[in-house]
């Protein structure tokens, strides 16, 4: 409670300062339009801006969903073979030495301006943490268990599922954190390049056509969205594993 | 349960070329129970490790066997230090931890005849972290007894619990452990003189037999001749190197 108002304060304190900003550097509209402008705009397209929201919330669910679950499965396979370690760690290494932007415009030549070439953006960009907070966490096994285990005469795959997967959850769940805030980001890059839909894609219209009161408008919408998505996770996560 | 079956270790460990013990013989009779009393780095947990089944990291030249001739395996049950509780589970799903291991049906009658045993049947859909470290610790020994094991290796189990809890916990252990061979390593004085049949001293010169008090175990711990004899195994130690 008591940090929900502070938040709130902190978001009033923001815009006052935003509109002192606007008012006595009497900067042009095109420019800087203030919170009521963009406020007002945000109203007025809601409708527009809901459509784009929607297809944009649609890509970034989809691609944390495909994400979290390949990051889920590569984790365990890098975690039970030797063999899978050797062979696919230099490659995930290797793929995070490459910016994921620069593959943006690749991947809607291959997948088209639909809505694949954005979940795939947002996936890739999810991918490595979500793996590597698992992977991690599954390595790490506290020894007293696998030993307890070991003398119960348990299968190595039981290990895995009955010990191993549900003592590394907690740190599934910090990778999934991460990629509930990353997700929005692989999604937007993909509009940029190249879609007829979502926010991105509106808020590089609105700024070619100098309505940057829009533009605004839609970049809160999605600050507020991978807000909300983030606190959904994390709230899952608790409730999941109380860690 | 089968007879409880003698067991023997003999040889010396090393682990990186390292000595962890020398030549040592130890000899665990059948059906009763045994402390290994030492100080802490004389090798004790090293030791039971190894009849475990557990020491990869050392290097051990002798032999260990079991008394019938027959192999070890599936035939001990561990409990440890740490009471070694999954904080997923329920307290019926950690007492039957070994079934969900080996895949066979949840045991829910006898999980919770055994929870009853020691005493915390009403806690049986509650997660560890609502316990406290004695209920913790019962709860490991119930999920030792689930096993039903002829031969159990018990690693330091009551040192991290208060006195009063503790001793409580030796007089149920004792209870329910009777007629298995038990191998109970520990650094307490106390611990050794109430609970051996036998009490084997540990130190850098080897393994020794001292002699325990003629009354069965749980000895009082408030008895003269427990006293006495805590007080003979710590000057043993004391004077050993």
């Amino acid at each position: 409670m008591r940090q929900a108002v502070r938040a709130a304060g902190v978001a009033l304190l923001a815009l006052v300062a935003w509109q002192a900003l606007v008012t006595l550097a009497d900067l042009p509209r095109f420019i800087l339009p203030g919170p009521a402008a963009v406020f007002s705009t945000l109203w007025v397209s809601r409708e527009l801006i809901a459509g784009h929201a929607l297809v944009t919330a649609i890509e970034v669910l989809a691609g944390l969903g495909l994400g979290a679950a390949l990051g889920f499965v590569s984790a365990i396979l890098l975690a039970v073979s030797p063999l899978a370690r050797s062979l696919l760690r230099p490659m995930l290494v290797f793929s995070q030495a490459v910016p994921v932007f620069a593959l943006a415009p690749i991947l809607t030549l291959w997948l088209g301006y639909g809505l694949w070439s954005k979940v795939v953006m947002a996936l890739l960009i999810i991918y490595f943490p979500v793996t590597s907070a698992f992977f991690d966490a599954l390595m790490r096994t506290p020894q007293g268990w696998l030993e307890l285990a070991r003398v119960m005469g348990a299968t190595p795959a039981r290990v895995m599922l009955r010990i191993r997967v549900p003592a590394a959850m907690p740190g599934f769940a910090s990778g999934l954190r991460l990629a509930a805030v990353y997700a929005p980001i692989g999604a937007i890059i993909g509009e940029w390049v190249g879609a007829s839909q979502g926010l991105g894609y509106l808020m590089l219209l609105a700024n070619g056509r100098a309505k940057i009161d829009l533009m605004f408008a839609a970049l809160i919408v999605l600050a507020v969205l991978t807000l909300l998505l983030h606190a959904a996770v994390d709230t899952a996560c608790r409730r999941l594993w109380d860690d | 349960m089968n007879a409880a079956p003698s067991l023997r270790l003999a040889g010396r460990a090393r682990i990186d070329g390292t000595a962890v013990f020398g030549p040592v013989a130890l000899d665990v009779p059948g059906g009763r129970w045994t402390c290994l009393l030492g100080p802490s780095g004389v090798g004790k947990s090293t030791l039971l490790r190894l009849l475990a089944g557990l020491g990869d990291e050392v290097a051990f030249e002798g032999e260990i066997a079991a008394g019938d001739g027959a192999p070890l395996d599936g035939r001990m049950a561990l409990m440890a230090q740490s009471d070694l509780l999954m904080p997923w589970l329920d307290i019926g799903a950690n007492v039957a931890l070994g079934a969900r291991l080996r895949g066979e049906a949840h045991p829910h009658d006898r999980a919770r005849a055994v929870l009853t045993r020691v005493g915390l049947a009403d806690h049986l859909g509650k997660r560890p972290n609502t316990l406290s470290g004695g209920q913790r610790q019962r709860v490991a020994l119930a999920r030792t007894l689930m096993e039903d094991r002829a031969i159990v290796l018990l690693d330091e189990p009551f040192s991290a619990l208060d006195a009063r809890s503790r001793a409580r916990m030796q007089d149920l252990a004792a209870e329910l452990l009777a007629g298995r061979t038990v191998l109970h390593v520990t650094h307490d004085t106390a611990e050794a003189a109430r609970m051996g049949h036998q009490v084997l001293l540990m130190t850098r010169d080897g393994i020794a037999s001292a002699s325990p008090p003629d009354a069965a175990p749980p000895r009082p711990y408030d008895a003269p001749e427990t006293l006495a004899f805590q007080g003979q195994l710590l000057r043993r130690l004391m004077e050993a190197q």
